[in-house]
């Protein structure tokens, strides 16, 4: 097995409004280690969101170059870009990104449900996850019935359940209060202690803390 | 075999895409406003009853007008005399061979012999004045057989029908009467200002008798309205026919019996070799051509207005399932970020446009054959020459719901296809 989880290679990613081209990440280098905790940081428009969403196949670079996995994503197809972020990736968004339709247990249970589990190992699996973040007896309640810092761990648990190789997790906690926040991070903490690979965007310095290394970045290069 | 489980597993993952699917669309429509859901389905119910009313209402003008000629005037098969002939040789046998088949209900015998009725006759005209007088047929019945088989009494409008013995009343259809049916046509001449009770004069062949306007008559049907009616017995002997010969008789089915039994009393008829001595016709042949061209043509432009109902229905779902889609960009940006295939948000689109089009069609269908059709077949409208129906057959109706069916699903899946489509993560971010 590999031990570099992630490698970037030139990375470029530029966006063209009208005649003007503004490049956010200019070849950017970088290498995370198989179960390392690495937290981006940078100012706001330093390109720490933007190298995110590239490494997390949310986006498509410019040029360049990225190996996840030991898998060149550039061949990928979009439907296999979808594939491959189901059975390998996970994510938690700043606005949690939860789906208003489904009940927590639901909105954890879905990419499990898309793998292939039935419904029954699915939701059994959810309720372990919910329960791991605290949210035992939530399990029926959908997001609107959830406090901010509640979605935020049905978005964990979601990100977690199917066992990602990398969680990535943009601002996680930028819209939570310091106590929801250190929350969080207290999950992360543990998580990662179990061996889970970690890509954190904060701005924050003290939770950036929290990570084994801290990538900054700053007009688009890593610093 | 490495095909085969290629094959498989291609069909597994369609199956699983449909689960999921399935999935999503249960829960959202379960979780959406019950004010949206009920609106789209009230639009999609107007839009089924559109398709179906419009057309139905149209050919049910003409079909209310073949239904009620059938009922009241030809039966379900009509034996008439051949051309050159005023009678039907052999009238007592063909009645005696039709009243032994078992599907045959009633026999109804007519004379028939083109005279006029004339009204002030005794009355000097003045200059310029013309004779109140109009050309007609007139129509010997049994009264009591045909009023059992065409429920003719029915249609008395003014007056009362007439009894078997009857030797000087006669009942006068509505279009030989200019306060009942107006008609100005060049050579076409009307009775005016002539009551029940009032003395006309009947002349046949040159031979005229005296009798009272016992009613008027108004079925809506041409062959009724226009003629005299009079008892067979009396006309007979206005026109000197000892015979008892007769010049159309109409033959009635069993309640249900269908065109092909009607066929099939002609085709007993004309094996006996009757077809030599009389014209027979089903009810379907003996309707005028322009009858049947007028059904196909309203047929067309029920369908033609029906379709471009089913356009605005289209319109009308893509619109919904456009805003729908639009407003859930941002979710739908989720789904694919945490790996949810494209299909399954499709599916989970054109499910929800496939219950719309269900709700909708099976509600319409309830208040079709639940409400509309019943009521207006127990109210008719009241068109000048037809008792105006809805016609609905299942068939026609099953192929529109099925019509609106397709088209809502298209319309549901084309907005769906073109939000998955978008990028990603401008979904998630609502760039």
């Amino acid at each position: 097995m590999q031990n570099s989880i992630i490698i970037t290679k030139n990375l470029v990613r530029s966006f063209i409004d009208g005649d003007k081209e503004t490049t956010v990440l200019k070849s950017v280098n970088m290498e995370i280690q198989r179960g390392e905790f690495v937290a981006i940081m940078g100012r706001s428009g330093a390109g720490k969101s933007t190298l995110l969403y590239q490494i997390s196949l949310l986006d498509t670079p410019t040029s360049g170059e990225i190996v996840i996995d030991g898998v060149d994503i550039h061949d990928l197809t979009e439907d296999e870009r979808i594939n491959f972020r189901l059975n390998n990736l996970g994510y938690v968004f700043q606005d949690y990104a939860l789906l208003p339709d489904l009940t927590a247990v639901e909105n954890v249970a879905l990419p499990l449900l898309m793998q292939g589990y039935d419904k029954e190992s699915a939701y059994k699996r959810s309720v372990e996850v919910l329960d791991q973040v605290g949210l035992q007896g939530k399990y029926g309640n959908i997001p609107a019935k959830l406090s901010g810092g509640q979605q935020q761990r049905v978005s964990i648990a979601r990100a977690l359940a199917h066992s990602p190789a990398i969680l990535f997790a943009d601002e996680p906690t930028a819209n939570l209060d310091i106590e929801s926040s250190l929350l969080v991070l207290k999950i992360f903490k543990e998580i990662h202690a179990k061996g889970q690979t970690i890509v954190m965007v904060t701005h924050e310095a003290e939770y950036a803390k929290t990570a084994d290394r801290v990538i900054d970045m700053k007009d688009g290069v890593i610093g | 075999m490495e095909r085969n489980n290629l094959k498989n597993k291609n069909t597994n993952r369609k199956i699983h895409n449909v689960k999921i699917g399935y999935f999503l669309a249960y829960r959202q429509l379960k979780h959406a406003s019950i004010w949206t859901t009920s609106l789209i389905v009230v639009v999609m119910m107007l839009t089924f009853l559109n398709l179906v009313v419009v057309n139905g209402i149209l050919v049910g003008l003409i079909q209310s007008s073949i239904d009620a000629s059938q009922d009241r005037y030809s039966g379900n098969v009509i034996i008439s005399t051949l051309r050159q002939k005023s009678i039907i040789e052999n009238s007592d046998e063909i009645e005696k061979v039709l009243s032994n088949l078992p599907n045959v209900t009633d026999v109804v015998p007519r004379v028939l012999a083109g005279g006029s009725i004339e009204s002030d006759y005794r009355r000097l005209l003045k200059e310029g004045e013309t004779p109140n007088k109009a050309q007609t047929s007139i129509s010997g019945i049994v009264p009591s057989d045909e009023d059992r088989a065409t429920g003719l009494s029915k249609y008395i409008i003014d007056g009362a029908y007439l009894d078997n013995n009857d030797k000087d009343g006669v009942l006068v259809g509505a279009f030989l009467v200019n306060e009942l049916t107006p008609v100005d046509a060049v050579g076409f001449t009307q009775l005016r200002n002539v009551h029940v009770g009032d003395k006309v004069r009947i002349t046949v062949n040159g031979n005229s008798k005296e009798v009272y306007i016992r009613g008027f008559l108004k079925s809506k049907i041409n062959e009724i309205d226009a003629r005299v009616i009079m008892t067979q017995s009396e006309l007979r002997k206005l026109v000197g026919r000892s015979d008892t010969n007769v010049s159309e008789i109409a033959v009635k089915l069993k309640d249900g019996s269908t065109e092909m039994d009607g066929v099939r009393i002609k085709e007993i008829l004309s094996a006996n070799g009757y077809d030599f001595d009389a014209k027979i016709q089903t009810a379907t042949e003996a309707q005028p051509k322009f009858l049947k061209d007028m059904k196909s043509l309203f047929g067309l432009l029920g369908t033609l207005m029906g379709s471009i109902g089913l356009v605005v229905a289209s319109i009308t779902v893509f619109i919904v399932i456009f805003v729908n889609t639009l407003t859930r960009r941002k979710f739908i940006g989720i789904l694919k970020g945490i790996g949810i295939s494209s299909k399954s948000i499709e599916y989970s689109y054109i499910m929800q446009s496939a219950f719309y089009a269900i709700v909708g069609a099976l509600l319409g269908v309830l208040v079709l054959y639940g409400f509309l059709v019943p009521f207006i077949d127990a109210h008719p409208i009241n068109f000048p020459f037809s008792d105006g129906i809805l016609y609905a057959p299942l068939r026609g109706t099953l192929l529109r719901v099925l019509a609106l069916f397709v088209t809502t699903i298209i319309a549901g899946y084309i907005p769906a296809r073109m939000i998955v489509k978008k990028n990603t993560l401008d979904s998630i971010l609502g760039r």
